[in-house]
């Protein structure tokens, strides 16, 4: 394919990841430091609209908060509702960031590090909103504090059988080390943002978070050594939380939920939608920011190509799913499958699959792998389609359980809706700040990866040694 | 202290190099100079100069598995007593010490655990933080965090001699040599 003829380093024979003639050091620096130092104002043109998205859900929150949870469509056999599909949602979203930042980095996929900073800035804010849901879901969130294990007056413990309290432990825990990896990787580009900085302001914000860091081989010792560890630690922490999200319904009894299938087929889901909301996120940033050349066509390839891969292992979930409840001879689990085709549901479900399994086919082309409109475009089937799996997968198991005369109907609330809408407002919000005030592109990552980074490298592709 | 004020004390000598090419081989000949109290100062890591300056490997792993089995032990512990001890109370007809139902919390505390051993554990290791330091002195090590590249020996050094040591630093092709104050 003579058209797409891309760059190669000159040493190691592979596609070059900044892409230019001559880039310097100091180029990627300015590349990535200069939209934050003097910031563009199509930035109020993304931010103004999240905030009035922030202000819907903060309204919907403080409507709740003052008449409880009785304004969402909840009922009887669906006690489960939009809380529990948006907080799934969002903590799958969250992990592209972690597979990016810690298993690509495993894997030694060096593409990765002009994209990770932004996907793990993106995994926090998604569990931020993930964590609204279930807050909220309690009732009376000041309670919230309950699932831990603290001494209390009752003499009680929580159940550590129970996969809810699971959860507990698991997303929290995956916050605090997907917050403390993207510190740790920031900490030597808020040195950068610190030498830079003109006014004493700047220089003493990113000063105070850059620790005082001084580029010392010896510190880059125990520094890089803390990076591998922490992304595999991340790994195995990552795969545990949706693993354990996917226990809240593996482990119930009910139809449709007690599969086995459950945990590897709610990773590859996890990973799919995140990486819909990596691309999502980085096509305007990248254009806005002119980081086209950081991360390049290339990048963007090699996710659509993540997207079709776990796209399609979600589809093979499917399709065994079904072939299970066929398998199995269980007359309630073929029902559940029925009636999540053909039942009330219908519609959600083959939303569902034409956005999970139909759209992300079209990235067996080259052309649509590299052309951003489309990227964008199939990006957010890809986000509404998983946002439908966990609905159908809740709703249907749930609306027509054992006893048919409890069977019933569940439709949201405008403030379901409000909800949901607003956690995207809280979403882009954080994520407009985090492009205003931090590296959008971890700079230092970035010089390691080009090819005059390399201690070999002499400046002419002819007599590049091999030691 | 009775020390002279205006003797200003020399940290040691800064020397500038500006590709991964030049300060590796500059360390390598540092280090076959055998100088000890020395470090070199780069935008990113570049690739084995931890080698090229004869550095020992780093000890973190051990602290991050110290710190990792003292989580997953804690929290099984946690588990067993609360269960079985304090509050023994029977949960769809399981034995008290269930153990297989309490992996995932001890995986979940051990990970966070080890985390925290992790980037502790390199802060630490490094000394960080610490808001000032010497080189900050010197208005051209501000671009160690951009494109410059920096070796700087230090006056403590046992080897160090003002004048040798400079000519050693001119000798591995250094940009542009000076002395910072501590």
């Amino acid at each position: 394919m003579a058209q797409y003829q891309d760059e190669l380093d000159p040493i190691t024979g592979r596609k070059e990841l900044v892409e230019g003639d001559h880039v310097t050091f100091h180029d990627v620096t300015e590349a990535v430091a200069r939209p934050i130092e003097v910031p563009s104002s199509r930035w109020w043109i993304a931010f103004i609209p999240s905030v009035m998205l922030l202000g819907v859900y903060l309204i919907s929150i403080a409507y709740l908060l003052y008449m409880g949870t009785g304004i969402w469509g909840l009922n009887n056999p669906v006690a489960w509702g939009w809380a529990i599909v948006n907080f799934v949602f969002w903590v799958g979203i969250g992990h592209a960031g972690t597979l990016i930042s810690a298993i690509l980095f495993l894997f030694r996929q060096k593409w990765r590090t002009s994209i990770n900073r932004a996907a793990e800035a993106m995994t926090i804010f998604a569990v931020i909103c993930a964590l609204q849901f279930p807050t909220f879901h309690t009732g009376r969130p000041w309670f919230i504090y309950w699932p831990l294990p603290l001494p209390n007056q009752m003499e009680m413990w929580p159940n550590f059988r129970s996969p809810l309290l699971w959860d507990v432990f698991a997303v929290s825990t995956y916050f605090t080390v997907s917050l403390l990896f993207w510190y740790v990787g920031l900490i030597p580009d808020l040195a950068t943002m610190r030498d830079r900085a003109k006014t004493p302001i700047r220089r003493f914000a990113y000063g105070l978070f850059a620790l005082g860091w001084r580029g010392s081989t010896r510190h880059w010792l125990n520094y890089e050594k803390a990076y591998m560890i922490l992304a595999g630690l991340s790994t195995p922490l990552v795969l545990s939380v949706h693993t354990i999200v996917s226990f809240d319904f593996a482990v119930s009894q009910l139809p449709g939920w007690h599969t086995t299938i459950f945990p590897p087929y709610f990773v590859a889901g996890a990973i799919f939608s995140g990486f819909a909301m990596v691309l999502t996120l980085l096509l305007p940033l990248r254009a806005w920011f002119k980081l086209e050349h950081l991360i390049t066509i290339k990048h963007l390839e090699n996710m659509a190509k993540i997207i079709l891969l776990t796209g399609t292992m979600v589809g093979y979930a499917y399709a065994m799913e079904f072939f299970i409840a066929w398998y199995s001879g269980n007359p309630y689990e073929s029902f559940a499958f029925q009636n999540r085709l053909f039942g009330d549901y219908w519609w959600a479900y083959w939303i569902m699959v034409s956005c999970n399994v139909i759209s992300p086919q079209f990235f067996w082309i080259k052309r649509i792998r590299r052309s951003v409109v489309w990227l964008f475009i199939l990006s957010i089937f890809v986000n509404i389609g998983m946002w439908f799996e966990r609905f159908v997968i809740t709703v249907t198991s749930l609306h027509h359980d054992f006893l048919p005369s409890s069977w019933d109907y569940y439709s949201p609330t405008v403030w379901d809706v409000s909800t949901l809408v607003g956690s995207f407002g809280l979403f882009f919000t954080l994520f407009c700040l985090f492009v205003r005030y931090l590296p959008t592109v971890a700079i230092g990552e970035v010089k390691s990866v080009m090819s005059i980074a390399n201690p070999h490298y002499h400046g002419d592709a002819s007599h590049g040694e091999h030691h | 202290m009775s020390k002279p004020l205006l003797k200003k004390k020399t940290y040691g000598l800064l020397a500038e190099y500006d590709s991964a090419r030049a300060i590796y081989h500059a360390c390598e000949q540092v280090r076959d100079a055998g100088y000890k109290v020395w470090d070199s100062h780069t935008p990113f890591a570049v690739h084995n100069l931890d080698k090229a300056m004869g550095l020992a490997p780093s000890v973190l792993p051990w602290i991050v598995f110290a710190m990792g089995m003292t989580g997953a032990s804690l929290a099984m512990l946690l588990q067993w007593w609360t269960s079985t001890i304090d509050y023994p109370i029977v949960i769809a007809g399981k034995p008290y010490f269930s153990w297989q139902a309490f992996v995932p919390v001890t995986f979940e505390l051990g990970v966070l655990f080890s985390a925290f051993g992790a980037v502790f554990g390199m802060l630490g290791l490094n000394r960080l933080p610490m808001w000032y330091h010497s080189l900050f002195n010197s208005e051209r090590f501000l671009r160690h965090t951009d494109d410059k590249f920096f070796i700087a020996i230090e006056a403590r050094d046992p080897k160090y001699d003002p004048q040798k040591t400079r000519e050693l630093l001119e000798r591995t092709g250094a940009l542009h040599i000076e002395e910072v104050e501590d």
